[in-house]
């Protein structure tokens, strides 16, 4: 539970946290909550020789509506996710997933940016972000760029996000009333999804996205493409698995997860469709 | 018949909150970790990644030379430290082979987590740092993870003992040569079942923490541990170190929980004495959680084979057991006993006719060595007798608990034909103290509404039901209090199982007890203060609690098997007697009456008959100290010390009930309701009783839904995280109803029994029962621990064809 050694630097702004991640490369590290980086540092899993810690960047942590879409702040925790009321409104998904995220204690830490920025398939806000076809705005010394969700997932662990670069919001379209259902099965409340399904459906169109069903946040697309050309949601959630990979774990074998994708889907749709 | 005490201040039996709690809950407790010791260097112990591998060489020169760092030892360098090797105190055979086992293994690693350097350095982090620099070669070889592997000896693991077999224990009873195997033979119907009982981590919320303070001057070292078993530790460290056992002094600070894990003696304890006396300086090591899951001993595995008899009312006629025990890499404290404790228990709460025959043959295997777990042995036995049960009531085709009812030991055997209590003698020749297991299962049946839940049944476990209701019991009783010394002598145990207590009246009649016994989470320092409150009439915050520090309480065994209570609660009862015994002479003398004529009542002596003559034990506390008008021949000083040695072990016993509903697409298992009716005869602090049952419910039922230590082929551990293994939190709890029937034990003064481990006693197997029963319309009558939503799962699949 002791990490090697590392350098820490305090970071006030986004662009003297750029400079600073520029200036030590490679082995140096964000460090937003900490609720991804730091048991993996306990463990030596991870051994930054720099965390440039970026927690009091006071001016990322929002939630605003900009018209058709909702514009968060990275460094918004997930507490402040779960209860804006902004969120409640138009994006009601987003907030009731994340109030699935780790027990109170993380999420009071751990923050938005920090989650989909570390890219892990298990954690709920990537797929769901993905689900709501969110564009993700990541900063570098050349100024900033946009990314499309289904564009940033590139591995385990790996994003589009280039080392120099920061997550600095996530804009998240407006859901207009859609139905929607955040399905999450694990065996522990506080644990991360054995498999997780993130759902919408609105007026014949739909965003469907599985947690931990591959390494990296998967869009069930072939779900999505069923029910638009009319399948039932029992016909549509057979298809929950053609786009994953999902790997076998002490918790799941890639049988049962597969399974239990199909059968969260289904129950997703039924809710959505209430 | 009850012989306890009529009660003189009301104390006993109140919900007394936790005197412990404000310093724990508010982070003021001072565990191993919080002391300040000036000059403290620290250990860190560099672990085998391979679970069986020769250790070819090692270089430590690049961690010696890191700064820090003060010394780097490997096992050759320290081998000639130990005037012993680690011990094991239950050789339950003369022929037990038992390798010898160093606290740095010298030759070979024989799990993951052996240890194979260590580390000396001025601070923590430069101890862990010089981990990563130490370069040693290993030979791997094969690992050795199944137990009927293990016996095939296909791969010795201790070349000196060359076989992987340590012992075979045999507990036969028949009333005739070869009645076990007539019974079977006779039988109307017989069952033979095979469970696993897989492996478990304790995971107490305290990891290990050890820090050894060498005094300057003369040789004598105190030795602070996390442990349960500071009195144990003294002598096993002197034991094994050679150091004079007047010299060594334990102390177990505050201890965050401990649940058998802390049962032991071990490497690290050892080698924090061993090197502050070699460096002279006082020596720290702090266990890491995943260090825990590794180095800390597991719980459990056993692999059961139990086959019973029984006529055609089902009676049981014969119960045969067949273990294989899973001891690990080495033999740790008690580690061989574990299964001998369940060895009477495969009958259960059964008139059972001396037709039993019990057999453990307990292997080595490359892992991590287990031992003593909350219940130690006895949640095994309860299981598979209960989950057996089940099995020969659906053989059958009667409700389970009408196969219960028909084979209940009943009240009226515990009497004798004049109506005389005597308890009751079992086909074993041990005395079940006393019990009245109709009357705790029928509680539990009204609070389970059992009959609603059958009935409830019919209409949901329809076929093609997505959510099926199961309802499952278990009637347990609990073998403890230990222990009788004569009983252990019996078993090959290397102690007694005593207790002893000191109780004394200071001049200003606030009062000390000193307990042998060693608290680590059960609030010893609340109940044990209500006992001698109620016994001397005082107020229980007039008592103070001093225990766990070998040097303020020197006599004692310390804290397990549900012991304290039922042996080191009486021993303060008895130590109370004897102040009171002291006390009466010195009031006789001045109220100038007979002893025998005075009464003690709500802390004052008085003359039988003329009330108005009296004095209180605070004015006799005060005479004995000034001492200057006693009678002739008594001592000054109102002090008593008591041992005491249990004529017989306590027998808790009770019935659990647990209702599940199990959704039949995911595998997952919703516990609906759980209830538990205990009896552990008369109780101290209620409040304190059910939290034991409420602790101990969840961790049997963890054992039934959530945990298993698991190992790949390789003999890697793959749950070595509070991430990987599951620990129920606090919100996985589902309510639990508790309720108690209070029979009180008739073999001590308080008529007390033990309620430690009771919850994880009954809770795997009733839980298990529910998961069967609400599965077995499906066809599925046989599930492994635990019932996780993937095994379930398959279990479903695999009788409907995968559909």
């Amino acid at each position: 539970m002791i990490p090697a050694a590392f350098d820490y630097k305090r970071a006030g702004s986004a662009d003297e946290a750029i400079a600073l991640i520029g200036q030590y490369g490679d082995e140096a590290k964000f460090l937003a909550g900490g609720h991804s980086l730091i048991p993996l540092m306990k463990l030596r899993l991870a051994q930054p020789t720099v965390l440039v810690d970026i927690g009091r960047v006071k001016d990322l942590s929002y939630v605003k509506d900009a018209g058709d879409h909702i514009a968060i702040g990275a460094l918004t925790r997930h507490m402040d996710v779960e209860k804006s009321p902004v969120l409640a409104q138009h994006v009601p998904l987003l907030a009731h997933a994340a109030s699935h995220v780790g027990d109170a204690q993380v999420r009071h830490r751990g923050t938005i940016g920090g989650s989909i920025a570390h890219a892990d398939p298990a954690s709920d806000l990537p797929a769901t972000t993905l689900a709501l076809g969110a564009t993700y705005v990541v900063q570098g010394p050349k100024g900033k760029r946009e990314i499309a969700a289904k564009d940033f997932y590139k591995g385990f662990l790996e994003s589009a996000l280039a080392a120099d670069e920061m997550l600095v919001e996530i804009k998240v379209p407006k859901m207009n009333g859609a139905g929607w259902s955040f399905q999450k099965f694990n065996r522990r409340a506080q644990d991360w999804a054995i498999v997780g399904v993130a759902a919408w459906r609105n007026n014949g169109t739909s965003g469907v996205a599985l947690v931990n069903m591959g390494s990296t946040p998967v869009l069930a697309s072939a779900v999505s493409t069923a029910l638009s050309k009319g399948a039932s949601v029992a016909d549509a959630a057979a298809h929950a698995a053609d786009d994953a990979e999902p790997q076998g774990d002490l918790n799941a074998s890639v049988e049962y997860r597969t399974h239990l994708a199909k059968v969260l889907v289904r129950r997703a749709l039924e809710e959505a469709s209430k | 018949m009850s012989i306890t005490e009529e009660r003189t201040n009301n104390v006993i039996g109140q919900r007394m909150l936790r005197r412990e709690d404000p310093a724990l809950l508010t982070g003021e407790a001072k565990f191993v970790n919080d002391l300040v010791i000036p000059g403290a260097l620290h250990l860190a112990v560099l672990r085998s990644p391979y679970a069986h591998a020769r250790i070819v060489s090692i270089d430590v020169s690049d961690a010696a030379s890191m700064p820090g760092v003060v010394a780097v030892y490997t096992g050759k360098d320290l081998h000639s430290t130990w005037a012993a090797p680690m011990p094991c105190a239950w050789p339950v055979t003369p022929d037990m082979k038992n390798p010898a086992h160093y606290p740095l293994a010298i030759d070979k690693a024989c799990y993951v987590g052996d240890g194979v350097a260590a580390v000396l350095a001025t601070s923590e982090t430069a101890s862990r740092d010089a981990l990563d620099a130490i370069d040693v070669v290993y030979e791997p070889l094969p690992a050795v993870i199944d137990l009927e592997d293990a016996l095939s000896d296909r791969v010795i693991i201790h070349d000196a003992i060359g076989t992987n077999k340590s012992y075979t224990w045999n507990l036969k009873v028949e009333s005739a040569e070869g009645a076990v195997d007539q019974a079977f033979k006779n039988a109307a119907y017989t069952v033979s079942e095979r469970y696993i009982q897989q492996r478990l981590i304790p995971m107490a919320m305290e990891p290990r923490a050890v820090a050894a303070v060498p005094q300057p001057f003369g040789g004598d070292v105190t030795l602070y541990s996390a442990t349960q078993v500071p009195h144990i530790l003294k002598v096993m460290t002197a034991i094994t170190l050679g150091i004079p056992e007047h010299q060594m002094r334990v102390v177990a600070p505050s201890v965050g929980g401990g649940f058998g894990s802390k049962l032991d003696v071990y490497a690290e304890e050892l080698l924090c004495v061993a090197l502050a006396r070699k460096h002279g300086a006082p020596v720290r090591w702090v266990e890491e959680r995943s260090e825990n899951t590794q180095a800390t001993i597991h719980g459990r595995g056993q692999i059961q084979n139990i086959e019973l008899a029984a006529d055609k009312d089902g009676k049981l006629t014969a119960v045969r057991v067949r273990l294989i025990g899973d001891m690990g890499a080495y033999l740790q404290l008690v580690t061989p006993g574990v299964p001998l404790l369940g060895a009477f228990l495969y009958g259960g709460v059964y008139h059972l006719p001396q037709a039993y025959d019990f057999s453990c043959t307990s292997v080595f295997t490359t892992m991590t060595p287990t031992d003593a777990y909350r219940g130690a042995g006895r949640p095994e036995a309860t299981y598979a007798i209960e989950v057996a049960m089940d099995a020969l009531a659906r053989t059958m085709g009667i409700d389970p608990y009408e196969l219960r009812k028909r084979n209940y030991i009943q009240k009226e055997q515990f009497y004798d034909a004049t109506g005389n209590h005597v308890g009751y003698t079992a086909f074993h020749g041990l005395n079940y103290d006393s019990g009245d297991h109709l009357a705790a299962a029928e509680k539990a049946m009204q609070h389970a509404n059992y009959a609603g839940i059958r009935k409830q049944q019919k209409t949901q476990n329809v076929p093609g039901a997505r959510k099926r209701l199961g309802i499952g019991m278990t009637s347990y009783f609990e073998m403890c209090g230990l222990a009788p010394s004569r009983v252990l002598a019996s078993l090959n145990y290397g102690a007694g199982g005593w207790e002893s207590a000191t109780v004394r009246v200071l001049p200003t009649s606030k009062v000390q007890v000193v307990t042998g016994t060693s608290p680590h989470g059960q609030g010893h320092e609340t109940s044990w203060a209500m006992i001698a409150a109620e016994k001397l009439g005082v107020a229980p915050e007039d008592v103070d609690v001093l225990h766990s520090d070998t040097a303020i309480a020197p006599l004692g065994l310390d804290t397990y098997g549900s012991r304290s209570l039922a042996v080191g609660g009486v021993a303060i009862a008895g130590a109370c007697d004897k102040v009171i015994d002291k006390a009466r002479l010195i009031a006789a003398h001045q109220l100038e009456c007979a002893a025998e004529d005075l009464q003690f009542d709500k802390g004052t002596f008085s003359v039988k008959g003329s009330p108005d003559k009296a004095v209180p034990i605070a004015a006799i506390a005060f005479a004995a100290f000034t001492a200057h008008n006693l009678p002739d021949g008594v001592e000054p000083n109102l002090e008593a010390q008591y041992t005491h040695d249990p004529k017989n072990f306590s027998w808790p016993f009770g019935t659990h009930i647990c209702v599940v509903e199990i959704d039949t697409e995911t595998g997952k298992v919703d516990v609906l309701k759980y209830v538990a009716v205990d009896d552990c005869g008369n109780q101290i602090n209620p409040l304190i009783v059910e939290g034991q049952v409420h602790g101990g419910v969840v961790q049997g039922m963890a054992q039934a839904l959530y945990e298993e230590a698991v190992y790949d082929k390789d003999g890697n551990l793959k749950t070595s995280n509070l991430a990987e293994y599951l620990v129920p939190a606090a919100c996985d709890v589902p309510p639990i109803t508790t309720d108690f029937t209070v029979t009180p034990s008739t073999t001590n003064q308080l008529g007390v029994k033990g309620i430690g481990e009771a919850g994880t006693i009954g809770a795997a197997s009733a839980v298990m029962n529910a998961v069967i029963d609400a599965l077995s319309g499906l066809g599925i009558t046989k599930l492994d621990m635990p019932a996780s939503p993937n095994n379930v799962w398959k279990a479903i699949q695999s009788v409907q064809g995968g559909k």
